[in-house]
């Protein structure tokens, strides 16, 4: 699945940001995302996860270091290239769940007839097709961020960056949602970088793992998780899986100790 | 509603839904039972109390009228003034709603330009608070040697009116999610866009808090206006009534005036907190039936 060859999609060299305040969040980060990966950032909370994605999303300037799209993907800044899943759903509370997801086609002015399509077609895939009408009060928890998930993937990024989507779920539906991410990504073809504290749900996913350390954030280990896809229950119950798992936590164990955790 | 019904119902095999606050529980429609016939019943029954004490009071003490009218008495003039009664109460009800409008407006509008612009925010809001915190009372004799009648009295009800929206509505502005305020950048959403789709919906649940006061400072403001042009001899709303009837001990008459001020003031909560209701039934937790 994994093309290592590949010119990477974006590049963080010796990335750093630090704030007004003084606090240093990242240092010397070096991230090289390759087109159709599933990269998952693991690490402690504090080790800078969240900002590197922010920055990977133009929301937020590094203050060292560059960044470097490659010159397939487009404008450096985002656009449509882009799509983001925060930790919570995130949903205008004040409109159902089509205006929602139709939100990023509205903001770039698309034609309301192709919007409707494709707003029609990104319900579609995260199985939400029924609820269109409804306002996000009215769904649970994985509702709403299926919601997000539709609305993230309604400009059909390259990039699809997510901040520890699931980590306000119950186990049950985070395991629901693991599979549809991993079955919507395949179906796409698209890049997905995810930032998560659990190990299991890191090996479960992603094709590559960074481990990262704090004080300052930065990559500390990396793991190839070459098991195949598609990945179903039987390979979470595989001793495989439980090796990865293993390897994952060492690795995060040592990334602790080097940010300085006791 | 919409076509989707079915978006009310739970979704199976999801425990999540029962965590959050918010989950799909079907909201249900709260039966009519004892306690809300209470609550309807147990004030008409004071009324009516406080009522038959007032006329008996009237009756066996032989009070007069110019003393003290009774309720009866007060229905029966109300009905017989009601021709001039009726064109004051318009007049005082146009004033109010005019006035009411431009708050509205002044208000949100003010709001949304410091939202825009720190330095014009910096610069007016000191006035709009000074503005707030003169008494009406002291301003309005001066407003009415400068302006025509009709207009200070309209001045004077969208001051006394458009502070509430004004301040509910700067802070509306700024509650906006950060996360969709990122969401907006991320998609390159323009100033005019932001404002439009982002902070304007977050603000409604303040602006219509502010419009539920600011309906009913407008009928203050225009009353008070009345007054003070009532004492310099012109006028005609029902607050000028109150005056003039007054003057001339037509105590009946002042207080069917007063009963009239009430129930316009009541109303226009009552329609208010609807408009406010059918704005925000299906998203604002203000506006939720709550599950009991």
């Amino acid at each position: 699945m994994t093309v290592h060859t590949a010119v990477p999609l974006v590049a963080l060299r010796g990335v750093g940001k630090t704030y007004p305040n003084g606090v240093r969040a990242l240092g010397g980060l070096d991230l090289e995302i390759r087109p159709g990966e599933f990269v998952a950032l693991l690490g402690p909370s504090g080790c800078g996860k969240s900002t590197a994605l922010r920055i990977i999303a133009g929301l937020s300037e590094p203050t060292e270091g560059s960044i470097a799209w490659s010159p397939t993907a487009g404008s450096a800044s985002g656009e449509s290239r882009i799509g983001f899943v925060f930790q919570e759903p995130t949903l205008m509370p004040w409109t159902t769940v089509f205006n929602n997801v139709a939100l990023p086609l509205k903001l770039k002015r698309a034609p309301a007839k192709d919007a409707a399509e494709r707003v029609e077609s990104a319900l579609d895939r995260v199985g939400l097709s029924a609820f269109r009408g409804a306002y996000p009060r009215e769904l649970s928890g994985g509702m709403r961020m299926r919601v997000s998930i539709a609305r993230a993937l309604v400009t059909e990024p390259q990039l699809l960056l997510m901040d520890e989507p699931f980590a306000a779920l119950d186990e049950i539906t985070r395991f629901k949602l693991n599979d549809d991410l991993l079955r919507m990504w395949q179906a796409m073809h698209t890049t997905i970088v995810f930032v998560t504290h659990s190990v299991f749900e890191s090996v479960y996913l992603s094709s590559r793992i960074v481990v990262m350390a704090a004080r300052p954030g930065r990559a500390f280990a990396e793991l190839a998780v070459d098991a195949p896809y598609p990945r179903d229950q039987n390979f979470r119950t595989s001793s495989e899986y439980a090796t990865f798992c293993r390897r994952t936590s060492e690795a995060l164990e040592q990334a602790m100790k080097a940010g300085g955790e006791p | 509603m919409s076509e989707d019904n079915s978006a009310h119902s739970r979704e199976s095999g999801n425990p999540a839904a029962r965590k959050k606050p918010g989950s799909p529980l079907p909201r249900g429609r709260a039966a009519i039972g004892p306690d809300r016939v209470l609550r309807f019943a147990l004030p008409v029954v004071v009324l009516l109390l406080v009522l038959a004490i007032w006329e008996s009071a009237v009756r066996i003490g032989n009070i007069p009228p110019y003393e003290l009218p009774s309720p009866f008495l007060i229905l029966q003039t109300l009905a017989a003034d009601r021709v001039l009664l009726t064109h004051s109460l318009l007049v005082t009800l146009l004033t109010t709603f005019e006035g009411f409008v431009l708050a509205t407006a002044g208000g949100v509008g003010l709001a949304v330009l410091f939202n825009q612009s720190r330095v014009v925010e910096y610069s007016l809001y000191p006035y709009a608070v000074i503005l707030q915190v003169t008494p009406i009372v002291a301003i309005a004799p001066l407003l009415l040697i400068y302006l025509p009648q009709h207009a200070a009295v309209l001045t004077c009800a969208w001051i006394v009116a458009f502070f509430p929206v004004l301040a509910n509505a700067t802070l509306g502005l700024h509650s906006v999610d950060r996360n969709l305020a990122d969401l907006f950048a991320l998609y390159g959403a323009s100033r005019g866009q932001a404002l439009w789709r982002l902070k304007l919906p977050s603000a409604l649940p303040y602006i219509l808090g502010g419009l539920r006061i600011a309906g009913g400072l407008s009928l203050i403001g225009a009353v008070v206006a009345e007054i003070a042009a009532g004492s310099a001899g012109a006028g005609s709303g029902l607050a000028y009534r109150i005056a003039e009837s007054g003057y001339r001990l037509n105590i009946p008459r002042m207080f069917a005036a007063l009963l009239l001020l009430s129930m316009t003031g009541i109303v226009i909560f009552y329609l208010l907190s609807l408009v406010n209701y059918l704005a925000l039934r299906r998203w604002h937790e203000s506006a939720l039936e709550r599950d009991r």
